[in-house]
């Protein structure tokens, strides 16, 4: 079936970055109550004269492939780019996916998050794709970085 | 057992009165529903009995002396006279509830809300320290959360029964377990995960020994095995109207009547009361006292329209043997996939129509969704039953369900789209 794409079997099986690992300025645990699926999750985030750059996520993770897809994904898209750029891909991810499979997900901006673009159309499973990504802004914020993106300016002649 | 299963021509009929059954999903599959454990579907003759009192009765009962609530009043406390056979009880001991997890909240709440002052009696469910309470590990979440709570409430201690590999209730350490310090004893009568129907009679003997009330949880018995509560003999009994074909909104608490005399409310308000003055209140008897609020009138009269519904197709041990040929088709057929292990078990033995079961290296997630894109629809998660699935090593289950209008094609049809399963995920299959 069209949700299950090769991609996303591919990171489930195999989750790129998978463990946890010092050092870490935040851990957290998310569960999905209505599945009890469950991840804990850490962020390594440190401070550069040009801006706070994501040097790790690490994670242990239960879950359904989309989750563990998703999860995987999440550390294969942030790993080692700057916080600024790593939000406005969350920021594109959850909209994708919250879209009802409407928006169908920009590679240039999420990478192989595109693959989990069929999960918007199944609104129970959202919150199976979006769980490592709410851990993950969680610990963001526990470890002290706002996730506000900038906004986007509105283009002249639209309203 | 004497009753038989459904007839290939019984079943059709049956299905032609669930309007529901005839839509498709996804594109255009058939429905296959299997997972009436959830809820399960509503006929014709209770939808009808719903539309026919809100457009012919409508009005509160028990207020008022005008035509129309009269007539409602009839209509309900008929209802409560026809619901309260079904379980071999009296009208005056069946409370209606929104649910079996108010049913089971208003339960816990007579213990911690006692002793009460204005309610005679109540002194024998007040609780503390040193008492302790007893549950099982295959409580669903509506008959453990309540009795934390009250445990946390009052200083009393929870425990509980263990789990055997094989889904049923390990008795071995009761002895332990019940003592003189217990003095609630509550578990289910049929596990909603494991199908396991748990001996009462043994666990209600062994209480009256020490003296503990029992509380059952009946929702998945009430509708496919039948309880009888003289037979059981328990003290407190707790089933939902939606998994019986039902509507939803409406519970049924039945309690022994000495003991309903002497609990003191839980929710208050209007009808329940007896007297109000500014400086306190006095309390209707049961089963008023535990109906606050206008009541869900039109539930209780689509629950006694299922009633009437359940004996019109030959009655629960039809339903139950019916269910349980689905069960053992089901069980037959997940045997023969070594790579699918049940949770639960494996024979009829003491069992209801509730097949859990894990796919080996896929998650039941994923599982359900590959089902549900035949049409296949099943229960995925803990099932409200997260202990029970830790027990078991297991984050989650899927969950297949019966009632008296699925078919062997059905149970096949499980069968069909679960062999895609490996396929997809690539395993071994």
């Amino acid at each position: 079936m069209d949700l299950y794409q090769q991609l996303i079997l591919e990171h489930s099986k195999n989750p790129q970055h998978a463990g946890l690992r010092d050092p870490f300025e935040a851990e957290v645990h998310h569960v999905n109550p209505t599945c009890g699926d469950e991840v804990t999750l850490r962020v390594h985030v440190e401070d550069t004269p040009d801006g706070p750059v994501v040097r790790d996520v690490s994670y242990d993770a239960l879950g359904c492939s989309i989750s563990m897809a998703s999860t995987s994904i999440l550390a294969e898209e942030t790993i080692g780019r700057p916080l600024s750029e790593v939000l406005t891909t969350y920021e594109a991810m959850k909209a994708m996916l919250t879209s009802k499979g409407e928006d169908p997900g920009d590679e240039e901006v999420i990478g192989d998050g595109v693959a989990l673009s069929g999960v918007g159309k199944y609104p129970a499973r959202v919150k199976c794709a979006l769980l490592g990504w709410m851990a993950f802004t969680d610990a963001l914020h526990q470890s002290g970085h706002s996730t506000e993106t900038t906004p986007i300016p509105a283009k002249e002649g639209t309203s | 057992m004497t009753a038989t299963p459904f007839t290939t021509e019984e079943v059709a009929r049956i299905r032609a009165d669930f309007p529901i059954l005839a839509r498709t999903v996804r594109d255009g599959a058939p429905l296959v529903y299997l997972d009436s454990g959830a809820t399960s579907q509503k006929p014709t003759a209770v939808l009808d009995a719903e539309r026919d009192f809100y457009e012919r009765l409508n009005s509160a009962p028990h207020r008022g002396a005008h035509a129309l609530s009269e007539e409602a009043t009839a209509a309900y406390e008929g209802a409560r006279e026809r619901i309260a056979a079904f379980i071999g009880a009296q009208a005056q001991d069946v409370v209606f509830t929104k649910n079996a997890t108010e049913s089971l909240n208003l339960a816990a709440y007579a213990f911690s809300n006692s002793p009460h002052p204005g309610i005679p009696g109540s002194e024998r469910f007040a609780l503390g320290e040193g008492d302790e309470v007893l549950v099982t590990e295959m409580e669903h979440h509506a008959n453990l959360v309540p009795w934390q709570e009250l445990c946390r409430r009052t200083g009393a201690t929870l425990r509980w029964v263990p789990v055997t590999d094989e889904g049923r209730l390990d008795l071995s350490g009761l002895d332990e377990l019940l003592t003189e310090r217990t003095k609630v004893v509550a578990f289910v009568h049929a596990s909603n995960v494991l199908g396991t129907v748990n001996p009462v009679a043994e666990i209600v003997a062994r209480s009256r020994e020490v003296g503990a009330l029992v509380v059952l949880d009946a929702c998945q018995s009430v509708p496919h095995l039948g309880v009888d509560v003289t037979d059981l003999d328990v003290d407190l009994l707790a089933f939902s109207g939606h998994k019986m074909f039902g509507p939803s909104g409406i519970g049924v608490l039945w309690g022994r009547r000495e003991l309903l005399e002497a609990m003191p409310p839980f929710l208050t308000g209007g009808s329940m009361i007896e007297t109000v003055r500014m400086e306190g209140s006095t309390y209707a008897p049961p089963p008023q006292r535990f109906e606050a609020g206008v009541p869900m009138t039109a539930q209780a009269i689509g629950l006694a329209a299922a009633v009437d519904y359940i004996e019109s197709i030959g009655g629960v041990d039809r339903i139950h043997a019916h269910e349980l040929a689905l069960t053992e088709r089901l069980l037959a057929g997940l045997a023969a996939r070594p790579w699918v292990t049940v949770v639960g078990p494996s024979d009829l033995e003491s069992r209801g129509g509730t097949v859990a079961f894990v796919v080996d290296g896929v998650h039941a997630h994923d599982v359900g969704q590959v089902l549900d894109g035949s049409g296949v629809a099943v229960r995925v998660g803990h099932h409200c039953a997260w202990p029970l699935h830790r027990r078991f090593k297991v984050a989650a289950t899927t969950r297949a369900s019966f009632a008296a209008y699925n078919t062997v094609d059905e149970v096949d049809a499980l069968l069909t789209a679960l062999d895609t399963v490996p396929q997809i995920f690539g395993m071994a299959g």
